[in-house]
């Protein structure tokens, strides 16, 4: 059961990306020993990226682990290594716990199990816990990826929609 | 990032003024860093290219994703193309400056530049006598042709002891012609050309010698016939110099050619007249990156700041005209001159800037240029704001004027005194510490904490550019600094009257610190790379720099950077820069952002030199 506080998610706002892959390199970074670029990219194991920029219809498309509730890559996943934090819905792999059986993989319908690279076992967004915005999202130069509470983020959506019918009423009225 | 100004800069002038844009809401470099968080990772490490239109590429730093861009290019060919576009850029600004200058003289010496003259004609004489030519209109045809030449060699890279030469041709890295080297990297990294790391950073080294040797050095010795050859001097450098009754009249850049000119034009009875009609008390000039060094060392005109100085500069709101030429000068000057009365005037067809006014510069018609220049700036100075104006009452005395000729002089016509201290330990060696600021490291920060651990450790240091400008800044160009350094390199100043960090001139003028090298190794019978010496460039940010880099690595120094060089991304190209190039041209590069560790660096490389070579 989760809690009926809001929590904040990643949002993605399509129209943004660039596709410099900023994010992925941050994500990389943050879960790596170091926390370094330049240090962290000769460190064994290698640290890998949690998100994934994909180029679909022409458009760059930042997939990234929705966190959904009552997960299904954690219903399915029979070791207990993927286990949802009942307050703040992110869904969280325990590292001991995963045989790299892949029905995570397999179940999600967005493909954002990812592996590690030396090792069989699964790997996945935790959110940065220990950062107040996620590393994906403080690294984006466009705003293309943002930290909000659903409310929030629907409100800012809905503003700039509002904003625009209003543009557009007013160039229809001098017309 | 913290708003304290302290984290932005060590100078008190500095911070005073980022106090008062952040008042005023004038954006400045260090706003618009933070405004580019995060920067590119793929940048950062180098491994992005652009060079064709089948990309951009990028290579996945962590192994997961593409390992090479389409064309095949894997990281090290990415990173070493990258770099060789960098050397070439930066030994391009050297040569073109230089290439300038000797176009200049040519025109001096065919009588078709009448404002100006020939200041050391001993100077001259040993040109000619160095190129084998009994004129001075053959001298500029032949320093002319260095730069379309395509089979070498270029002369002044004859300067350099015989083993070192020896080592370039074995390398095949003498250089050909300058404009050749700068044209062939061009070639090289087009797509599918070369793609081999090692040959293109080769490549990269005889371009950087090519500036180094060739480009800077034409521009120096050419400038110090036609201007004179800098002598031990005072002035005073920092935003204080900027004057609250005069019309301030601030010359930025890096060429000599006008601004000498402006010198003498703010001098001209007549201008000070028409500023005193003005209502100001008369004209005061002042100058910032190297444009400040050159009129500094020949002239004793006061330096108003260095690189990062510039925008705080002009955000004083006393400043009536700053006329820039080349390199260096920040286009946000033009949206900040808006703010002010400031006249921001361009001066050179090679660069235009949004928001400033043109009025261009040519040889044969300079010294009217330089009095329309001026008169502009003294009928501006009745639309300064006096309410508006802040000059941080903030400067330093300094000495500079030390070219290679200079330091020979003061040491009674040799180097061997020199060579006697440096052998007895009361000069443990030889620092020579240049290159920009970057507002990635606090301003003068890097410069400052070096230089004083040098000197303390009793290691003379030899400066130019923006590091100059910090030293001079923190006092550190006075002879009471001797005060500041080790007790052997103090007694050595102190009988000699000068500072510890010897202010050699502006970037060109590294050709300077070049030379007196080769001087000291060729008395010693050695090679570049056996003497005790390191380089050093705190806070570089320039192309410019990455080719003064590589020049003074190819001449056997090894050199300290304090900021990352954007080839990490490469394990072999950055294995080859740190380590392998020692066994190949005698000296290799370290990277080491924070100052005292990077003096220990040099101290420990100088310490191990000395040993080599039998000294205590």
């Amino acid at each position: 059961m989760i809690a009926m506080k809001e929590n904040k998610e990643i949002f993605v706002r399509l129209e943004r990306c660039m596709g410099c892959r900023s994010c992925e390199m941050a994500c990389a970074i943050e879960h790596s020993i170091s926390k370094n670029l330049i240090s962290s990219i000769s460190e064994k194991p290698v640290p890998v990226r949690l998100l994934y920029v994909e180029k679909a219809e022409g458009r760059n498309v930042p997939m990234i682990c929705r966190h959904c509730q009552d997960a299904p890559c954690v219903a399915v996943c029979r070791t207990g290594a993927l286990v949802q934090d009942s307050l703040s819905g992110v869904v969280e792999r325990i590292e001991e716990n995963c045989m790299g059986c892949w029905m995570c993989a397999m179940i999600c319908p967005y493909g954002v199990v990812g592996r590690k690279k030396e090792v069989r076992m699964a790997v996945k967004c935790d959110r940065c816990k220990s950062l107040e915005v996620p590393a994906c999202v403080a690294a984006c130069p466009t705003g293309a990826l943002i930290y909000s509470t659903q409310r929030e983020f629907a409100e800012m959506m809905r503003k700039e929609a509002a904003a625009r019918i209003a543009r557009e009423a007013r160039g229809l009225a001098k017309a | 990032m913290t708003n304290d100004v302290r984290s932005k800069s060590i100078d008190p002038a500095c911070q005073e003024m980022l106090r008062a844009c952040e008042k005023a809401g004038l954006e400045t470099a260090w706003d618009r860093l933070e405004k580019q968080q995060p920067q590119c990772g793929f940048g950062e490490l180098g491994i992005c290219c652009r060079n064709c239109n089948m990309g951009p590429c990028r290579i996945d730093p962590f192994g997961e994703g593409a390992s090479a861009g389409v064309c095949g290019a894997t990281a090290d060919i990415i990173v070493a193309r990258n770099l060789l576009r960098s050397i070439a850029a930066g030994a391009a600004a050297h040569s073109d400056h230089g290439r300038d200058v000797a176009h200049a003289f040519q025109l001096i010496v065919e009588g078709k530049a009448p404002s100006y003259g020939i200041k050391d004609q001993e100077k001259l004489d040993r040109l000619m006598k160095e190129y084998g030519v009994d004129s001075p209109a053959l001298l500029a045809a032949a320093i002319l042709a260095e730069f379309g030449k395509q089979d070498g060699p270029i002369q002044f890279t004859r300067r350099v002891p015989p083993q070192r030469l020896e080592l370039w041709k074995k390398l095949g890295i003498d250089p050909r012609g300058v404009d050749r080297e700068i044209v062939e990297c061009m070639h090289r990294t087009h797509i599918g050309v070369d793609n081999d790391y090692v040959n293109l950073i080769l490549h990269g080294l005889r371009t950087s010698i090519s500036d180094g040797w060739g480009g800077s050095m034409i521009a120096t010795e050419l400038q110090d016939v036609i201007f004179g050859t800098p002598k031990p001097l005072f002035s005073e450098a920092n935003m204080g110099v900027i004057k609250p009754d005069q019309v301030n009249l601030i010359v930025h850049g890096h060429e000599p050619l006008l601004s000498e000119m402006i010198v003498a034009a703010a001098s001209d009875p007549d201008m000070i007249e028409l500023a005193r009609n003005e209502g100001a008390k008369g004209i005061n000039l002042a100058g910032i990156c190297c444009t400040a060094n050159e009129l500094l060392m020949r002239q004793g005109v006061p330096m108003a700041g260095n690189f990062l100085s510039q925008e705080l500069i002009m955000a004083t709101g006393a400043v009536e005209a700053m006329v820039v030429d080349v390199q260096c000068i920040m286009p946000a000057l033009g949206p900040l001159a808006s703010c002010f009365h400031t006249k921001f005037i361009s001066t050179s067809p090679k660069a235009k800037f949004p928001g400033a006014t043109h009025m261009e510069f040519h040889e044969d018609t300079a010294g009217e240029t330089a009095k329309e220049i001026v008169r502009t700036a003294i009928k501006n100075f009745r639309n300064r704001d006096p309410s508006r104006v802040q000059i941080p009452d903030i400067k330093t005395r300094c000495m500079a004027g030390f070219s290679v000729e200079a330091i020979v002089s003061a040491l009674g016509g040799s180097l061997d005194p020199l060579i006697e201290a440096i052998k007895s330990g009361s000069i443990r060696g030889i620092g020579a510490v240049v290159g920009c600021n970057n507002p990635k490291i606090t301003q003068d920060f890097g410069h400052i904490g070096m230089v004083r651990e040098l000197i303390k450790n009793n290691v003379l240091v030899l400066t130019t550019g923006c590091n100059a400008q910090a030293c001079a800044k923190a006092g550190l160009l006075q002879p009471e600094a001797a005060e500041k350094a080790g007790d052997g390199l103090k007694g050595v100043c102190q009988a000699l009257g000068v500072p510890p960090v010897l202010h050699m001139g502006s970037c060109v003028d590294i050709s300077r610190i070049l030379v007196a090298a080769a001087a000291l190794a060729n008395a010693l019978g050695v090679d570049i790379s056996d003497l005790p010496a390191a380089g050093a460039a705190p806070e570089w940010m320039s192309e410019k720099a990455v080719s003064i880099g590589a020049y003074v690595v190819s001449s056997g120094v090894f050199t300290v950077l304090g900021t990352v060089p954007p080839v990490m991304g490469s394990k072999a190209v950055a294995d080859l820069l740190t380590s392998g190039a020692k066994d190949v041209v005698g000296a290799c590069f370290a990277v080491e952002p924070d100052p005292v560790k990077a003096a220990s660096l040099m101290i420990e490389h100088i310490d191990s030199q000395r040993r080599k070579l039998g000294l205590a």
